[in-house]
């Protein structure tokens, strides 16, 4: 299959410098340096509105930059118009041509260029994306995630130096979004093409991609691995946006060893200082950072079991919900100061039955699972409360 | 009608009390009574009319007399044998006319849907302002415009246009006015509005993202042209030469007041055979044809753009 073989390039770099975008007052993508390198699966994550679509738009020439240059492979394509530039686009929904078959569609981008013996190609694409049986049906015939493997393939056949992907998983139902996530991710580890995905979906950024670039209000405000996204965000929207963070407000108490000595209400609490984002020094303040799941639950009754060396926090049970796998639990808790209770996953292996609302607990953590960060930002950046900071 | 309120109540549950049988009873009624005017204007302002002239067709007879009904066909094959050269004149005109309107609205309906941006409104406004000012009084306003010493007949003259036109038979004598060019000309104008509403309607429909998606897919902009937007817009390219071509092919008020005798279109017999002439059977056989006629290419013509499931 000509389609799918690995081919012997190892993907297209690719390298924004200074980009940026505005429509008269309003900045929707900030000056930008951005490098995507050749043959990674690169997420650009963020709420609606962050200039995620606008950056990926650049790329693809359907937006011209206010400022700034695109490089693929080292080649200025700033001035190319997009049917000049060596990429293609999924579009969010799909934009399929109504009047053209399935085979049509998937043909376009190769008669375009030129090329009069589309059949063995297209045939093959359509089997890869298993819609060999389609060919002859129109788009509006069939399901939508039919359709959007129509539109990864009428822009994989065209072997494009970058694939870009606008949000094409969208549409879709939370079932054939996963199964479409790892078919996606399987095709990019098969043809090397760069891949660059826009999404909303943490869970589906951190799914699919190598490389992470969580954008807020036109700015990238970390990229990385989605492991150290996750474990060592750098700022509040970052650990809030992705996934679920408590984040506690406290004294620093002595900044001078590996382990800085914190304060919130009565508890004090450890942070190595190598997972602190800021400089701490004595008598400031940090916001310190755990995840839900890293978090252990234990009966008040039962607070001499818990292993010292581990933070402890004291809190009442306000909620708890039972999802199967886990049970989450929000937990009313001095340190909070009276802001969001703090969440905690516990998993269902052994359930403490005293663990019910109402019920006084211990909530404790390794200290190096904590992190921490700028108390100067908005604690609630990247939560549904704290949306558009 | 199955309406899904007929099918829901074919078989009401046993036990439902009277007055709620009732209630659904006048409920299926709702969609006849709400057609009922629409169908009591159609039948006596259309129906009714069009027995009455097929059956003016087959009469034979005089005014003074009083017409018969004869059952006679004939008249049908005299008066398309007598007047066949202006039913041919209608349709190259209606056509030529069409034409025109397509070539000039077309650019216009694309400029105002995908470029026009917020002056979109304003535009479409001036699109259908002509509506405001009588028909009549537009077209008598074009008798002044294309007269012998009006602005465009100096304006062609000087650029020694008329010459050519004359050779090629659209002007005569150096004049534009009482020539096929006005008629086919008053024609486009009175109707461009009608062509450029439908193409405007369907170009605007189209998910700019489709454009887009083209150019990413290596089109040049003139190629989405080809390949995506005009094939998308045909629903308005079919309903605009339609909404153009049916009325321009009966119209007898440009070839009235823009031509002369030479120009008459079939429009103009069938209202002189009614009302100066007043051979009613004539006139009527002449509108079946006209009818005929165009309902024959009508059909064609939607069959050939296979635009069937578009329209």
């Amino acid at each position: 299959m000509t389609a799918t073989a690995p081919t012997e390039r190892t993907g297209t770099e690719v390298r924004l410098t200074k980009i940026s975008k505005s429509y008269g007052a309003f900045t929707a993508v900030h000056p930008l340096d951005l490098t995507v390198p050749g043959g990674s699966f690169f997420a650009l994550l963020g709420a609606s509105g962050c200039g995620k679509t606008t950056t990926l738009r650049m790329i693809a020439g359907l937006e011209d930059p206010s400022s700034g240059t695109v490089e693929l492979a080292g080649a200025d394509v700033t001035a190319l118009p997009p049917h000049k530039r060596p990429v293609n686009t999924v579009f969010q929904s799909y934009a399929l041509f109504p009047h053209l078959d399935i085979y049509e569609n998937v043909a376009f981008g190769l008669r375009r260029r030129g090329i009069k013996s589309v059949k063995k190609q297209v045939g093959d694409m359509l089997d890869l994306v298993q819609l060999g049986d389609f060919a002859r049906r129109k788009p509006q015939q069939l399901s939508g995630g039919q359709q959007q493997r129509v539109a990864v393939a009428r822009a994989l056949i065209n072997h494009p130096q970058v694939l870009l992907l606008d949000e094409p998983l969208g549409a879709l139902d939370l079932k054939l979004r996963r199964q479409m996530q790892l078919e996606l991710k399987r095709i990019q580890t098969e043809v090397g093409i760069t891949f660059i995905h826009v999404t909303h979906d943490q869970e589906e950024a951190m799914t699919m991609a190598d490389t992470v670039a969580v954008m807020n209000g036109g700015r990238v405000e970390q990229l990385g691995a989605p492991a150290d996204l996750y474990e060592t965000p750098r700022t509040t929207f970052v650990a809030n946006f992705l996934g679920t963070s408590n984040l506690i407000a406290a004294d620093v108490l002595d900044a001078s060893g590996s382990d800085l000595v914190l304060q919130a209400a009565s508890s004090k609490l450890a942070l190595p200082a190598e997972r602190c984002t800021v400089t701490p020094r004595t008598g400031g303040r940090l916001l310190i950072g755990i995840r839900p799941e890293k978090i252990s639950l234990t009966h008040a009754d039962d607070a001499g079991t818990v292993p010292d060396g581990r933070n402890r926090v004291t809190g009442r049970i306000a909620t708890s919900s039972f999802i199967g796998v886990s049970t989450q639990y929000l937990v009313d808790s001095p340190v909070t100061a009276g802001a969001a209770p703090l969440a905690v996953y516990e998993q269902n292996i052994e359930r403490d039955r005293r663990l019910v609302p109402g019920a006084e607990v211990v909530l404790h953590w390794n200290p190096g699972h904590s992190f921490g960060l700028d108390a100067a930002q908005s604690i609630e950046a990247g939560t549904d409360a704290g949306e558009g900071t | 009608m199955a309406s899904p309120q007929a099918t829901a109540t074919d078989r009401p549950a046993p036990e439902a009390p009277p007055a709620l049988r009732a209630a659904a009873r006048r409920k299926k009624l709702v969609p006849y009574w709400l057609l009922l005017p629409g169908i009591l204007w159609l039948l006596v302002f259309f129906a009714a009319p069009l027995v009455y002239q097929a059956s003016t067709s087959v009469q034979t007879g005089s005014l003074e007399e009083g017409f018969e009904v004869t059952w006679h066909f004939a008249t049908y094959w005299d008066a398309a044998t007598e007047y066949y050269p202006q039913f041919l004149r209608s349709v190259g005109y209606a056509a030529t006319a069409t034409a025109g309107c397509l070539a000039l609205g077309y650019p216009l309906a694309y400029l105002i849907a995908l470029k026009a941006g917020r002056w979109r409104n304003l535009l479409m406004i001036l699109v259908i302002a002509p509506f405001f000012t009588s028909f009549l009084i537009r077209t008598l306003a074009w008798k002044t415009i294309l007269s012998d010493g009006g602005p465009v007949v100096s304006a062609l003259n000087s650029l020694h246009v008329l010459g050519l036109t004359d050779a090629l038979g659209i002007t005569e004598g150096h004049r534009v006015l009482a020539t096929p060019l006005a008629v086919v000309c008053g024609l486009t104008y009175n109707f461009l509005p009608f062509m450029i509403l439908p193409l405007y309607t369907s170009l605007e429909r189209i998910d700019p993202r489709l454009l887009e998606a083209a150019g990413d897919l290596y089109a040049k902009p003139i190629t989405t042209f080809r390949k995506v937007t005009f094939p998308l817009s045909m629903p308005g390219v079919v309903a605009g030469t339609l909404l153009t071509f049916i009325p321009a092919t009966g119209d007898y008020i440009n070839a009235e007041l823009l031509g002369s005798t030479d120009q008459k279109m079939i429009g103009n017999v069938i209202q002189s055979q009614f009302l100066r002439v007043l051979d009613y059977p004539t006139a009527a056989a002449l509108s079946f044809i006209l009818m005929a006629a165009i309902l024959a290419m009508v059909t064609l013509y939607i069959r050939k753009s296979g635009t069937e499931d578009l329209v």
